[in-house]
């Protein structure tokens, strides 16, 4: 027994070890660097360079950036939940087709979601083009861009899914007994839900909202094209700072309360959480799962599914529908258009006719992002999943259980950073001797686990959380050393949050395009790169090009997706 | 419990492991075949910069060197980029600081001065830099841009300057960018301060606003979206003199007209000009000396147009067809002083937010 102990404590340092290590090395390490540069800039500039800094604009820009998010996250949740709960209890035809698409939109690039809603929702989408043509209208109906309403549906189109897979999966690991016991003892589907189920999901459900307001808080992209000039959250305000006036002690300044406001924001919630965390009692798949057969649910089921097809899937297809239909504007027909049906744009592609050095070939862009998503997910994986075993547990000795106190709110800090801070921290850290990345190849990986990392820790900590100790006990008991019980009794248990964990990874790094702009060389361009290249310049095949990639890209990551959930089928029901 | 999910679960990270190796293995570029490995030469760019493949190639074979660039995203952070790097630098070459950035990237002491024999033959006017540290390499008009077919079809005649987008008949019809975070954006603010002054532009931007000017963040936005020409409604963009060839060149089935058109008269545009510079502490002095002569030599200045849809600075250089046929280049384009830019941009800025997004 006191072996074990001993052994116990040699690996929980261990996994405390690693993740921090990583943290440090490429989190403060390059944080601090850029710190410190925007310090020795106010010493040379003297207190003139936060002047720009007018403190009710300040005030304005920082309450405008809680607010939205704040809105967000609660649209964000309130839709999320009875999808998550459709997934989590009910077996349906096409369940996993549909599971895979609605997680696209967490990975696309800004620009391209911003394509996608023009596509369907722009003064000339299909939504306004069926309303002009079939309905009569004489104006286009919908206006979406420049407004509160564009960042709110972009922010739930984006994050739903945070919720969905976060909630869902802890929902459907529920005991269904629990509620047919409730409903036993006479209370009602309401009472049950609100009595019992609602409490034993509260940490899933609060751990979503973190994730999906720190998102929405830092949000960047989907402000900017979106939102239109008369909305800026603190991340647009930095970036202006940064790329446009160079005032850095301002910018950093900026990022620094951005930062602290999620540190607090983690903090509040680990207190939160550890007051309603409760080891659950676990129920197989297959006995939670029931196929949809009273009319009721029949009808739940149908109103999610469509909310769904309509809110994540339309945009998607009518992006598809975008790359390969020309309405022929240029011709002169206004009003009615005559739509051509063209794949110009996906064989144009393939082909270098500029000659141009930096021409990238679709399949080699497909190669990198794939490459660089797999790294990420055995990089994340690996940290990630020695980070959050450690967390999982309370730790008998005084030191590591002060220890695993500190780390839980790190891990969430590089979601809450600003990217561009980040990105150019990384720059003055690994761009000259001792650590000199600059060519490395392994800087994007690292930097895109780096923007993973909080996922992959907050999709693994509730299932690892729901362990009951007397398994460890009886495992121990029985003579097991604590590797053995890890591979044995948790990661049995945890393998469908590991893949959940793994398509985050992945997803992440395949749509990621702030830091991997500032870091990536002209040779290793991802797919989002390429999508930025051509539609930065004018001409129809440009535009189409960039569609045509973009539906390239949430192709591969749709099926990177359902394979890494193909994984899983071994799983279902054994325990 | 059984074995089968920890198997499952090793099988697909084995199968994930071997996979990535080999996606890995496929993409890792083949080594160069050559024994003595050429001497590399580093050119810091922004993501717009383009050149053909043979172009670099001849100059790589031409002085035995191997040429890397390293781009990072648009002018703005590519020149953080530098200014993080100060003294240690990335790269031995910048290109791409135009002229609403050249004060700044001057006082921030990041350039070796260098004469280029090259100069003689380029127009004084485009070497705003007198001690040679940034140099001229292209430019580039921001100019209106209009849809051909919709005044056509209205029968109202485009807009001939500034002064008619205030006019009722062009109501609800512009849509530019935020000059905050557009580089066009910022040139079209300029340009209405060259042509109304520090003292009219903001009266002007309050008439534009009353004629309903449509202002969106980013360039891509107001082109493929709010332009009438691509996704949006309204007719007239800030855009570039040099769009309309691209136009006709992307075109997505051939036409032999652009369907669009640019405003190019009264001072209605803004000139960017883009600068070159050896980068203070490069350790390759004499290549990067090398470099800069190339990129205004009659060759590279000669591939720039169709790359990257700018105008060439050396007279010496002939325009493509699509140029010559498709662009005009305005007489007379707004002026502001580069130094009043960089000491008034967050002022005038500021003041633009205030009138116009309020």
């Amino acid at each position: 027994m006191k072996s074990i102990l001993r052994n116990t404590k040699w690996g929980s340092a261990l996994a405390w070890a690693l993740p921090v290590l990583f943290l440090a090395l490429f989190y403060f390490y390059p944080l601090g660097s850029i710190v410190l540069f925007a310090v020795q800039r106010f010493i040379g500039a003297g207190a003139g360079s936060l002047q720009t800094l007018n403190l009710a604009y300040f005030w304005r820009v920082f309450s405008f950036t809680v607010y939205q998010a704040a809105l967000s996250t609660l649209l964000t949740v309130l839709l999320g939940l009875p999808a998550a709960y459709l997934f989590a209890r009910y077996e349906f035809r096409g369940k996993m087709l549909l599971r895979s698409l609605s997680t696209i939109p967490f990975v696309l690039p800004t620009l391209v979601v911003a394509a996608a809603f023009n596509a369907l929702f722009g003064p000339r989408g299909w939504a306004n083009l069926a309303a002009i043509n079939l309905l009569g209208f004489r104006e286009a109906p919908f206006t979406l861009t420049n407004s509160l309403t564009a960042i709110l549906i972009a922010h739930v189109f984006y994050n739903l899914t945070i919720v969905l897979r976060l909630v869902g999966d802890v929902w459907s690991r529920l005991d269904p007994r629990l509620t047919q016991a409730a409903r036993c003892l006479g209370a009602t589907t309401w009472q049950a839900f609100w009595k019992v189920t609602l409490p034993l999901l509260l940490p899933a459900i609060f751990s979503a909202s973190l994730l999906v307001f720190i998102f929405d808080f830092t949000s960047f992209g989907v402000i900017l094209i979106l939102g239109g000039p008369r909305y800026a959250t603190l991340e647009v305000e930095i970036y202006y700072q940064m790329t446009a006036l160079f005032n850095f002690p301002t910018a950093v300044l900026l990022s620094l309360i951005q930062l602290g406001c999620t540190l607090g924001l983690t903090i509040i919630y680990n207190r939160l959480s550890e007051k309603l965390t409760r080891p659950l009692p676990l129920a197989g798949q297959k006995r939670v799962l029931t196929r949809l057969s009273k009319p009721s649910h029949k009808i739940f089921a149908f109103l999610v599914i469509s909310f769904l097809i309509a809110f994540q899937v339309l945009p998607l297809l009518a992006l598809v529908g975008r790359s390969v239909v020309y309405a022929g504007w240029e011709r002169g027909e206004r009003g009615l258009t005559t739509p051509t049906l063209s794949f110009a744009a996906y064989q144009e592609i393939f082909i270098n006719r500029r000659a141009s050095l930096f021409y990238i070939p679709p399949i080699r862009a497909i190669a990198i992002s794939v490459t660089y998503g797999l790294m990420t997910i055995l990089l994340g994986l690996g940290i990630g999943l020695a980070a959050a075993w450690f967390l999982s547990r309370q730790q008998e000795s005084v030191v590591l259980e002060r220890l695993r106190r500190w780390l839980e709110p790190l891990i969430l800090l590089p979601l809450g950073t600003s990217s561009v801070t980040l990105g150019l921290g990384f720059l003055l850290a690994f761009g000259k001797p001792p650590l000199d990345l600059r060519s490395s190849p392994l800087l994007i990986p690292l930097a895109h686990t780096l923007v993973a990392f909080p996922f992959i820790v907050r999709s693994l900590l509730p299932a690892l959380r729901s362990i009951r100790p007397r398994y460890h006990q009886a495992a121990a008991v029985l003579g097991a050393t604590p590797w053995q019980i890890a591979r044995r009794v948790d990661l049995p248990i945890i393998g469908r949050a590991v893949l959940v964990a793994g398509v985050f990874a992945f997803g992440i790094s395949m749509g990621e395009f702030g830091a991997t702009a500032l870091l990536t060389r002209p040779e290793y361009p991802t797919l989002p790169i390429a999508i930025y290249r051509f539609l930065g310049q004018p001409g129809e095949l440009n535009y189409g090009q960039a569609m045509a990639l973009s539906v390239l890209l949430m192709t591969i990551t749709a099926a990177g997706m359902i394979l890494i959930e193909r994984f899983r089928s071994g799983e279902v029901g054994e325990f | 419990m059984t074995h089968k999910t920890f198997f499952s679960l090793w099988k697909g990270s084995a199968i994930l492991l071997v996979f990535s190796l080999m996606v890995a293995a496929c993409t890792s570029p083949t080594p160069a075949p050559t024994p003595t490995p050429n001497p590399f030469l580093t050119v810091m760019t922004h993501d717009s910069f383009a050149a053909t493949e043979t172009v670099i190639a001849a100059f790589e074979r031409e002085h035995q060197v191997k040429v890397q660039f390293l781009k990072a995203g648009d002018v703005g952070s590519a020149l953080n980029k530098a200014i993080l790097a100060k003294g240690n630098p990335l790269a031995d070459v910048f290109y791409g600081v135009d002229n609403t950035f050249l004060s700044r990237a001057l006082a921030e002491d990041l350039f070796e001065p260098y004469a280029s024999p090259l100069l003689k033959e380029i127009p004084i006017i485009y070497q705003l830099d007198t001690q040679n540290r940034m140099l001229p390499v292209d430019y580039g008009d921001v100019c209106l841009n209009y849809e051909r077919n919709y005044f056509a079809e209205k029968g109202i005649q485009p807009p001939k300057n500034l002064a008619d987008l205030i006019k009722p008949e062009y109501k609800g019809l512009l849509v530019v960018q935020n000059p905050a975070l557009s580089s066009p954006g910022l040139a079209f603010l300029l340009t209405t301060i060259g042509v109304y002054g520090t003292e009219g532009y903001l009266d002007y931007w309050k008439k534009l606003v009353e004629n309903d000017v449509k202002v969106v963040n980013d360039w891509e936005t107001a082109y493929y979206s709010e332009f009438s020409v691509h996704g949006g409604t309204r007719p007239i963009v800030v855009s570039y003199s040099s769009s309309p060839p691209a136009e006709v060149i992307f075109a997505e089935a051939p036409v032999d007209q652009p369907p669009t058109g640019v405003v190019t008269e009264d001072r209605s545009c803004f000139r960017q000009i883009e600068f070159v510079g050896i980068l203070k502490g490069t350790k390759n002095r004499t290549m990067a000396e090398k470099w800069v002569d190339f990129m205004l030599s009659k060759t590279f200045q000669e591939d720039m147009p169709l790359q990257m849809f700018v105008f060439p600075v050396n007279p010496n250089a002939q325009l493509p067809d699509e140029f010559t046929r498709f662009v005009v280049i305005p007489s007379e384009t707004a002026q502001v002083d580069p130094q009043a830019i960089e000491q008034n941009r967050e002022a005038w800025i500021q003041a633009w937010s205030e009138a116009v997004l309020r």
